[in-house]
């Protein structure tokens, strides 16, 4: 049987963008796969009795290592923001590449905790921030001491001791480019460095309060047990500065998106599907209903999702206990089709990524094709005609072509970037100042006039010829020989429209992220989780691969 | 050190803020981080030429002849490189372009190293004293295209250079300036409500 891609005019819309969970392929689950047997160490560990000050962390292989240096600093608790205009942070780190020198250390003490005006180099990998869950460290600080294990109830609600508020990388305020270790193979596969990152400062937060909660009491303290530990991720708070990467990235973002839809369509043209195969699945969609209970959110717009969500899960583990027979032909291709059919768009990109956990002969081929030499794809091919371009656009962009960028509705809304932070900002272009300065990001829009251009052309002229009379929509002329190729980079609808939720886009990149329980703060910022129920780094030699379920 | 990726990012608004288009900005961009990818002063020289443009005209070559002459004004390096990569399929034809009286031609070389890559063909490309051959956009040779290299050497000379920057960073800091000009100045308005923003979180 053959199963055709999903049609990604449906699939690249922002709901269903913003309906996307974390899977097989996503990145942190790939990291530790590759990572699983490198070699872990704490090389240094010089903090005082409050927690501040030093650690080291490293992963190594033969000759190579990479090592997460921590600076752990006192904030007042007025100055803990977790926005991007805040200048301090309880706790600020980078990936050196190598082993840090004494020198190094001193250099990076006096840049990393500056962040964003501080200045790193080549040497760095990543750099990043974060603060403490005040109330849950506190309290893990205050039981530990006492000489006994904090409430698990307490402390899966919020799920970190520590959450990270941005994470830099590829040449960022100096950081080294992408092009110095794009060869190295065990980085071939997106964000590998930052979910290093990442994952090692769960670590340092786990070290930092036992060895608070010793100094507070050295009689009676005990360590956090390992099992709590694996229970607890690294918070995340992000706002609108991932948005615009995916817009920025198309040939990445089809990446991403392709893999896992081919992913889907091998699955669904597996004629059978054996018994561990169909266990695996079955498990993994049971064990995740705890996930979906211990969601917790104040925003409303999450809430419906989530009691969406909830309610059709249960309906669909209905349907497979007491309805389908996994033994027909096709099974899953079956299944599919009766989730798109039966259930809202949370459940069924919940339940497409749920199909990918039993088939690592699928899913792991998939993964080093989720990078993106994208300068290979910049040069627009200028020798090709009007027509050509006409038609493309309307073939790749049919939903966008049928938007009215008359009315006031659609074209409500701007991106900048804020000359106080350099970070990009949405407001409503009829209430604020600045709209001339907009970015490119308007996609749709642009897209629109370009074609509104195409019409009125010659269908013989060359695009070299075009753009000589219309360089002001070159961005869009690139975008579309783009998508010719990759039918999965652009998102199809439009990103200043009135109704526009920006943290769909956001939701988008984090669950190839592969975070988990998204909570939206508000319409541009969210709060979630990684790494929650992750092995620790000394028991990635041997690990439940299907651990985000079965912890 | 710049990074190459801030180098693309600031050259590209830089750009736009002295009035190309974002889809040319991004091309700006690319070809800067490529001239100092390959060592050559491409900061230097695209600050100076938009110091330069404040006050001065330049001359759009639109459609690239064998001749292209512009007597009254020099031509804008960006918009001729910037032609001459999306016609070099249909330019490839002539043997020899000329241009006349071209400002900061520093500028044109990264168009013309794309160019040699789509056309699968070496260019070369001369003005005063100086040669550049420029190779697939896999290297530039400078000076050498000529000449073979000898056979034998006397002494050989190998020096590592430490990574730095090929600009002051007060030429810096002028782009960067520039830059910003595509920055929106945030009220308090825009501070609350542009970003979600949270202003303390402590939970």
């Amino acid at each position: 049987m053959q199963i055709q891609l999903r049609d990604p005019n449906k699939i690249m819309k922002l709901s269903r963008l913003g309906s996307f969970h974390q899977s097989k392929l996503s990145f942190l689950r790939s990291f530790l796969d590759e990572f699983k047997d490198w070699d872990y160490k704490n090389d240094l560990f010089d903090l005082d009795k409050n927690g501040y000050g030093t650690a080291v962390y490293s992963f190594r292989k033969k000759e190579r290592i990479y090592s997460l240096v921590c600076f752990a600093n006192k904030i007042n608790d007025d100055e803990r923001s977790d926005r991007v205009i805040a200048t301090k942070w309880d706790a600020a780190f980078t990936l050196h590449d190598g082993p840090p020198s004494k020198k190094d250390i001193e250099r990076l003490r006096n840049e990393v905790p500056k962040q964003e005006v501080g200045r790193l180099s080549y040497k760095e990998l990543t750099l990043s921030r974060a603060n403490r869950s005040v109330r849950v460290f506190n309290y893990v600080v205050d039981s530990l001491s006492k000489g006994s294990q904090p409430d698990l109830d307490i402390l899966e609600k919020v799920g970190y001791l520590y959450r990270t508020t941005a994470v830099y990388g590829s040449g960022k305020f100096g950081l080294a480019d992408r092009f110095r270790i794009k060869n190295r193979e065990e980085i071939n596969g997106p964000f590998r460095l930052e979910m290093m990152l990442v994952y090692l400062v769960r670590q340092f937060t786990f070290d930092q309060v036992n060895h608070v909660a010793k100094n507070k009491n050295p009689k009676s303290a005990v360590k956090l047990d390992p099992k709590i530990c694996k229970k607890l991720g690294i918070g995340n708070s992000t706002g609108l500065g991932m948005a615009p990467f995916i817009v920025n990235h198309p040939t990445l973002l089809n990446n991403w998106i392709l893999s896992r839809e081919i992913a889907l369509k091998k699955i669904r043209e597996i004629k059978k599907v054996n018994l561990n195969e169909i266990k695996i699945f079955k498990k993994c969609l049971k064990n995740s209903i705890k996930i979906i209970s211990s969601w917790n959110t104040d925003s409303e717009y999450q809430k419906n999702k989530i009691n969406s969500l909830f309610k059709n899960i249960q309906k669909f583990l209905k349907f497979i206990e007491e309805e389908f027979d996994f033994e027909i032909d096709f099974p899953l291709n079956e299944v599919y089709l009766w989730v798109e059919k039966n259930t809202c768009e949370e459940c069924i990109e919940y339940v497409v990524s749920m199909m990918l956990e039993p088939f690592d002969n699928i899913t792991k081929p998939l993964v080093n094709g989720m990078s993106s030499d994208e300068d290979e794809y910049f040069t627009i091919p200028t020798n090709r005609t009007v027509k050509d371009l006409r038609n493309i656009i309307e073939k790749r962009y049919p939903d966008i072509l049928k938007i009215n960028f008359e009315k006031k509705e659609n074209f409500k809304n701007f991106w900048f970037i804020s000359k106080n932070k350099e970070e990009p900002r949405y407001a409503d272009r009829f209430d604020e100042e600045g709209s001339e300065l907009e970015q490119p990001l308007a996609i749709a829009r642009d897209v629109k006039k370009l074609y509104d251009q195409l019409l009125v052309s010659k269908n013989s002229l060359t695009i070299d010829k075009f753009l000589i009379a219309n360089n002001d929509l070159r961005h869009v002329i690139r975008r579309a020989f783009i998508i010719e190729k990759f039918p999965y980079s652009e998102i199809q609808d439009n990103t200043i429209g009135e109704k526009v939720i920006p943290i769909d886009m956001l939701r988008l990149k984090l669950s190839f992220f592969g975070a988990l329980k998204f909570d939206p703060r508000s319409d541009k910022w969210l709060r979630i989780c990684m790494f929650q129920g992750a092995p620790l780094p000394n028991d990635l030699k041997n690990f439940d691969h299907h651990w985000v379920y079965n912890y | 050190m710049k990074s190459l990726s801030e180098i693309d990012t600031t050259s590209k608004r830089a750009s736009r803020a002295v009035g190309f288009s974002w889809g040319v900005a991004e091309e700006i961009g690319k070809n800067i981080r490529l001239l100092e990818l390959f060592g050559l002063e491409g900061i230097k020289t695209l600050n100076q030429y938009y110091k330069l443009r404040k006050n001065q005209k330049f001359e759009n070559v639109n459609l690239i002849n064998e001749n292209n002459h512009s007597e009254k004004y020099p031509f804008c390096p960006i918009t001729l490189g910037l032609n001459f990569l999306d016609q070099i399929r249909g330019i490839e034809k002539f043997e020899k372009i000329i241009f006349n009286n071209v400002s900061y031609p520093l500028l044109i070389l990264p168009f013309l190293s794309r160019s040699s890559e789509v056309i699968g063909k070496k260019i070369k490309l001369k003005f005063n004293d100086i040669a550049f051959l420029l190779n697939l956009n896999v290297n530039i040779r400078s000076n050498l295209s000529n000449q073979s290299f000898p056979e034998f050497a006397k002494k050989v000379e190998i020096n590592f250079l430490e990574n730095k920057d090929n600009f002051s960073q007060q030429e810096w800091e002028s782009l960067y300036k520039l830059s910003e000009e595509t920055f929106v100045d945030e009220t308090d308005s825009l501070k609350q409500n542009a970003a979600g923003a949270g202003l303390t979180d402590n939970d």
